[in-house]
């Protein structure tokens, strides 16, 4: 197989509070190629969308990224200059965030946002900005495009700012799209249509997609592997398949029995007892412990990651594979 | 938009009766004008003349219709002290401060936004903490100290700007202008920096704010997610968002500076309204003062309404609302 289209080890992004390092990620490696479509799975608080944010450098003071490299062909991102980096964003990669309503700037109309985002990487002439906008808007479902380029993003629906957003994302072809919960604040029926259209998009163009979502149904029907993230670590990866017909992390295995789909009809769901841990108060050794089933005293010591093939976990007592 | 307008009219009417009727009551309570007019020694007969040449020894609602009927019919009456219309007399002085309230509110606003933008942007900078701490200095030394100081320093110690009237005008449109000659310009430049401190620190606190809060949204971080630079998104984005409470704050302190600036037109003898206001107060010049005031009032509403339509040009979202 070549060389992955992204790859990232050992990264690191810390907070520096007043008298605390919050570890939001410490140390997730994964790798990406192109045309892949990633589930990043995990509770609010495990550090999945700064990971996305720290892939285009996009973390804020007082975050930083500590350690780690993220390459893309080859090329390493981590400590490249600013403008290098803002070269790249659009480009080559880029993100579609939670909330349509408020990534789009309510002031400014859809073919000026779209026309500054182009404006960022060439120059192009008003007329010919308004002909690529209308062409992109087109291709992510907005009908009736070129008349409703001087509307101003709060006569959209929230579905159809989600649309404008992806445009912008889709404007250079990037060959990959963080897309950080992006179906997260729609309606169910919209979210399935934006997956669809989503998933379409990005197969019709070869980009690779990091889908980064706490629901796990969501990502299983979008993701040909999943990354199972807890506390700023990858606890579980492999194809989505597999992981969801055998989890090995019981962290993985509460997910999964707390989605209502695999409830009885009727009965309690069933749900992963305590909290999720805060940054700044992390157990030792593995940080699921508190919460697990299946803890002992070994689980005191970090786990290291066990790979098997495609599969990979981080856990002392990992859950019976069952027949591979 | 034509209903907005008619309803905004009809307001203003209101607006105008009510602050007429303030005016005369405040302003009949003030004094006796006649000890002013004449001179002590005058017989009783010129005294009693000279009050009913005025009205005055009619009674007061009386002198209050005759003062609608004629402002209804834009008479303002005649200065008991100028002997000229008043009308006539305010808007002569007009243009001095209009030019004065001009410079120092556009330059506060020119020079403190973008400061202010940057004292948002790198909150932490040192620059920023500098700025920071002079504008706690511009809000709260008073405006006749730094004026004093700015015709100490430079008028009499170092002799490089004149301490105070117009200097050399030109006539345009039949209007004598200072800010067209070099002359004009050095006498309009101490005036116009004492006015300006105390809004130039207003306008960098209220762009520093704005600007803290902005680039902490999505908005702005899905903006650099796009490869937008840092002044792009300053100047197209966040510069947009947080125009209305600046446009705002523009628009009331060029009001009131406009009919109030009293303290820097007295020290700098800047021959403006608010040095014909204090000299007809101590004149007890009331036909000046109602005019004055009423004056004032037109000019807020005005004002107000051309802020209401800024905010419609500036944000879609209130047009939509229209």
């Amino acid at each position: 197989m070549s060389a992955p289209l992204l790859a990232v080890r050992d990264l690191a992004t810390h907070f520096f509070a007043r008298n605390a390092v919050l570890k939001a990620v410490d140390g997730v490696s994964f790798t990406l190629d192109a045309g892949e479509i990633l589930g990043l799975v995990g509770e609010s608080g495990s550090g999945k969308s700064v990971t996305g944010y720290s892939l285009l450098g996009l973390i804020d003071p007082p975050g930083r990224i500590v350690a780690g490299s993220v390459k893309l062909q080859g090329r390493e991102l981590v400590g490249l200059p600013t403008a290098e980096l803002r070269a790249l964003r659009g480009r080559r990669l880029a993100m579609v965030f939670q909330d349509p309503m408020t990534t789009l700037n309510p002031v400014l109309t859809i073919a000026a946002q779209i026309r500054l985002a182009i404006a960022a990487h060439e120059r192009v002439s008003a007329r010919a900005g308004r002909a690529r906008a209308a062409e992109v808007l087109t291709r992510v479902g907005i009908p009736d495009a070129a008349r409703r380029l001087d509307a101003y993003p709060h006569q959209f629906s929230g579905g159809m700012r989600q649309r404008v957003a992806i445009a912008v994302a889709l404007l250079n072809r990037p060959d990959v799209i963080i897309a950080d919960e992006p179906t997260t604040a729609l309606d169910v029926s919209i979210q399935a249509q934006i997956l669809t259209e989503m998933k379409a998009l990005v197969s019709e163009l070869g980009t690779a997609l990091i889908w980064i979502s706490h629901d796990l149904a969501v990502v299983s029907a979008l993701a040909s592997r999943i990354l199972v993230m807890y506390a700023g670590r990858i606890v579980e990866q492999g194809p989505t398949a597999s992981v969801l017909r055998a989890p090995r992390h019981p962290y993985t295995s509460g997910l999964l029995d707390s989605l209502p789909a695999r409830a009885e009809p009727g009965a309690m769901l069933r749900q992963i007892p305590g909290l999720p841990p805060t940054l700044a108060a992390l157990p030792p050794g593995c940080a699921f412990q508190p919460r697990c089933p299946r803890a002992d005293s070994l689980c005191g010591m970090a786990p290291q990651v066990t790979l098997t093939g495609v599969r990979g976990w981080r856990c002392h007592h990992p859950l019976d594979g069952g027949p591979p | 938009m034509l209903g907005f307008l008619i309803q905004r009219f009809l307001q203003a009417i209101v607006v105008l009766v009510v602050i007429a009727a303030l005016v005369f009551l405040g302003v009949f309570a003030i004094g006796n004008p006649i000890d002013v007019l004449i001179s002590p020694d005058a017989t009783q007969q010129i005294r009693l003349d000279t009050i009913a040449r005025y009205g005055l020894d009619q009674p007061l609602w009386q002198q209050y219709l005759a003062f609608l009927g004629r402002l209804a019919q834009g008479d303002l009456g005649r200065s008991f002290v100028f002997n000229m219309p008043v009308l006539d007399l305010v808007l002569s002085r007009l243009p001095a401060t209009l030019e004065l309230t001009l410079a120092a509110v556009a330059g506060a606003t020119l020079l403190g936004v973008p400061l202010g933008m940057f004292a948002g942007y790198r909150p932490h900078s040192k620059v920023a903490k500098l700025l920071m701490g002079l504008s706690i200095l511009g809000f709260s030394v008073p405006t006749f100290w730094i004026g004093l100081v700015l015709i100490l320093v430079f008028a009499v110690s170092l002799g490089w700007l004149p301490a105070g009237g117009r200097g050399e005008t030109v006539t345009v449109l039949g209007v004598e202008w200072s800010f067209l000659t070099l002359d004009g310009l050095k006498h309009l430049l101490l005036p116009a920096v004492n006015l300006s401190l105390f809004k130039l620190a207003m306008m960098m606190r209220l762009a520093r704010a704005g600007t803290r809060e902005i680039v902490l949204t999505d908005t702005v971080k899905f903006a650099r997610a796009s490869g937008q630079s840092e002044w792009t998104i300053l100047r197209h984005h966040v510069l947009p968002l947080i125009s209305i409470p600046i446009v705002t704050v523009f628009g009331l302190e060029f009001g009131s500076t406009l009919a109030f600036a009293v303290v820097t037109e007295t020290i700098f003898s800047w021959p403006g309204l608010g040095k014909l206001i204090i000299e007809s107060i101590q004149s007890l010049d009331r036909p000046v003062m109602v005019a004055y005031l009423m004056l004032v009032a037109c000019l807020f509403i005005v004002i107000n309404f051309l802020i209401d339509l800024a905010y419609a040009a500036l944000d879609p979202r209130i047009r939509a609302r229209r």
